[in-house]
């Protein structure tokens, strides 16, 4: 029973640690599957994470907090846009870029504006997005099995979680089901044959980083309201390269984004879990390595030794009409 | 794909576009001084005055550019041939293991000029080697470069802390450093050099011997990218992948050299902070310095000379960043990171913006400048 117990927490803070990793991931799908590499998840979430933390605390409200989160994030999301569809930019500079300015101004404009060392306030419990505790999940606490499962790894989560995962049959669903899909997609494996159609590129793409810019700013807000009180400077800390990881290792599919976060947020609850203590055969294993695994595994997987993962195939390449 | 872009005069293009960039980037800066409430001409004055005010501040600005003139030119060498090392923070980081095990073994054995060569060397392998995989994969097994060097990047940091933490570390020594370097891997300071221009004596200044290790490397690039066959094969690659391949040139070992040679200078980065300044190898010491080097190279356009000066305007705001965060204290040195952001944003991702507008412009003052009048004659 102990034994179980342990398991369904752990499984529990991986709901928790790949909730973010899931948002990122898929709003990366958005993008790149348009044809537009997006290295700036990283930025766009800790922007995001920076104004709905900001904005909860002064408006005390979860909900303006998500907004704003959501708006930078899709403001920063249309700054990439612009120069890698208008301006035909290098998208991995103008990625790079976001991640710079998100990391600096989030703290310099902290400061300024909170003066608590590039903090935000903690937030009170009214200004995050609380538990949503199901119907009947305390009764059925104490039946063994079925009641921990349903009480602690079902029921009990802030509504984004909810959100992170109703995201992914969403998305599949407007990937493969809907016009906008088929063409996002066709966008970014052949963008003359969509110019031909008599399709904007651009139009469609720009929708896409937006569709992106939305969910890394669910993310962020993820970040600062659910998972933490407050922004913290650089509380990403390289989330959004896992995020990254995670979608090239799912080959730029939905469902697969979400095992892939699953499966990177299970290797992180799994090191916080461990710390130090020996596992069993394999002995004691430093917690770098379990960190170090998910990008590891990342690179395993593009070399093609664990299947072959190929990308958009007009990725990167900015579209230009001929003349 | 058409051409999207016309030409334009040599000195326009190099010289005249560089700079409005900046300028935007720069004016953008100040208009996050002025939403943090402070006067940004204020600013301004402070951070250069910071920097070039005094003896000891031109020395820490030197300090600061040597180091991101190897970043730099690590980024630009790649550049040429098309291939974009974003791992170069991993690579100096890695590279400080390879000086860490040369100081340690040797410091008591033999003086600096013998060590620092052995040094050098250490550091350019260790890098070029944390570059070759990358840049293997990318020939043999396709895989993006970019994406693996940051993976790469954050495997470096990993293996660092647990070989600091739990490796190297002294026994009972609290923090995760080496212990602290002997005379043998402590490089001579220069700042005599700047004393030599009537500056008041400098008390304290790490500017050492590895900025002109750096000049050099600046040199030695410029020597293989426009004067050499691997220069000419590079270029050649960066340009045109099909090209080079119809004119036999192997893809494989192009990208091989290139990204070592990327990573080697990565590599060297290293020696500035650590034998250099701290006289260990601590936790992470390259603290951002290979993320620079990308906006160094983009504002230098990938020209050693450029990469030079770009270099050491960064070293600048380095430190009158330090001295701004003195007298602003709502302005810490965090404000470098937005400009930083903002240089690669301008300079490089969208570093065709005015092109259009100075294009119109000049086809308007002169038409023979921008090509208008020769059509038909052919390039």
């Amino acid at each position: 029973m102990d034994f179980f117990n342990v398991a369904v927490q752990t499984l529990d803070s991986t709901i928790r640690l790949s909730v973010p990793l899931l948002l990122a991931c898929l709003a990366g799908l958005y993008s790149e599957r348009s044809g537009i590499f997006d290295i700036g998840l990283e930025g766009k979430m800790l922007a995001g994470a920076f104004a709905s933390a900001a904005a909860a605390s002064v408006f005390h409200s979860a909900w303006i907090g998500l907004g704003m989160g959501i708006l930078i994030s899709v403001a920063l999301a249309l700054v990439h846009g612009f120069a890698s569809i208008t301006h035909r930019g290098n998208q991995i500079v103008s990625g790079v870029a976001i991640n710079f300015v998100a990391a600096g101004s989030t703290i310099i404009l902290g400061q300024a504006w909170f003066q608590q060392g590039g903090r935000t306030p903690a937030l009170a419990p009214g200004e995050r997005f609380e538990a949503i505790v199901f119907p009947g999940a305390d009764a059925i606490r104490d039946v063994p099995i079925i009641g921990p499962i349903y009480s602690e790894l079902i029921s009990g989560h802030s509504l984004l979680v909810y959100i992170a995962f109703l995201a992914v049959p969403f998305t599949w669903w407007v990937l493969f089901r809907t016009r906008f899909g088929l063409r996002l997609r066709a966008v970014g494996e052949n963008p003359a044959a969509v110019d031909t159609a008599g399709i904007s590129v651009e139009w469609l793409r720009y929708r896409a980083v937006i569709c992106t810019g939305i969910l890394t700013g669910i993310a962020g807000a993820y970040l600062a309201m659910v998972q933490n009180a407050g922004f913290v400077k650089d509380m990403t800390a390289g989330k959004g390269f896992i995020a990254l990881a995670a979608l090239i290792f799912a080959k730029w599919k939905p469902v697969n984004a979400m095992f892939a976060c699953l499966l990177f947020g299970f290797l992180d609850a799994i090191a916080i879990r461990l710390q130090g203590s020996p596992l069993p055969v394999i002995g004691k294993v430093p917690v770098q390595f379990m960190q170090a695994l998910p990008y590891v595994l990342t690179v395993v997987l593009l070399a093609g030794f664990i299947g072959k993962a190929i990308p958009p195939r007009a990725g990167g390449v900015p579209y230009v009409k001929e003349r | 794909m058409s051409a999207p872009y016309a030409k334009l005069p040599a000195w326009a293009d190099y010289g005249l576009i560089p700079l409005v960039n900046l300028a935007v980037a720069f004016i953008v800066a100040g208009l996050v001084v002025l939403l943090v409430g402070e006067n940004p001409f204020r600013a301004a004055v402070i951070l250069v005055e910071g920097a070039f005010g005094r003896g000891q501040g031109i020395a820490y600005t030197l300090f600061y550019a040597t180091t991101f003139i190897f970043s730099g030119l690590s980024v630009a060498v790649a550049f040429h041939c098309g291939l974009f090392n974003i791992g170069g923070e991993g690579q100096g980081y890695i590279a400080g293991l390879g000086i860490a095990i040369v100081c340690l073994s040797l410091d008591s054995v033999l003086p600096w000029y013998l060590l620092f060569p052995i040094a050098i060397a250490a550091a350019a392998l260790f890098g070029a080697l944390w570059a070759l995989i990358p840049a293997w994969l990318q020939a043999k097994r396709g895989s993006h470069i970019v994406i693996t060097t940051i993976m790469f990047n954050f495997i470096a940091a990993s293996i660092m802390v647990y070989m600091l933490v739990d490796v190297i570390k002294p026994v009972g020594a609290m923090a995760p450093q080496t212990r602290n370097f002997l005379d043998g891997a402590q490089l001579p300071k220069l700042n005599w050099l700047i004393e030599l221009f009537g500056f008041a004596k400098i008390r304290s200044a790490p500017f050492n011997i590895s900025f002109i290790l750096a000049l050099v490397m600046a040199w030695l690039v410029w020597l293989l990218i426009w004067r050499t066959k691997l220069g000419y094969e590079m270029r050649t690659y960066g340009f045109s992948p099909k090209a080079a391949r119809y004119a036999g040139i192997s893809e494989t070992r192009i990208i091989l050299v290139t990204m070592m040679i990327s990573g080697a200078l990565s590599g060297m980065m290293a020696l500035n902070p650590t034998m250099g300044d701290q006289h260990n190898v601590a936790l992470d010491f390259v603290s951002g310095a290979g993320f620079v080097g990308i906006a160094v190279a983009l504002m230098g356009r990938s020209h050693p000379v450029g990469i030079v000066l770009a270099s050491i305007l960064f070293g600048m705001l380095y430190q009158g960043g330090a001295e701004l965060s003195f007298e602003m204290p709502n302005i810490s040195r965090d404000m470098i990171v937005i400009i930083q952001g903002l240089v690669i944003l301008f300079a490089g991702a969208l570093e065709h913006m005015f092109r259009p507008a100075i294009q119109a412009l000049f086809a308007s003052l002169s038409p023979k400048s921008v090509g208008m009048a020769e059509a038909g004659k052919g390039a």
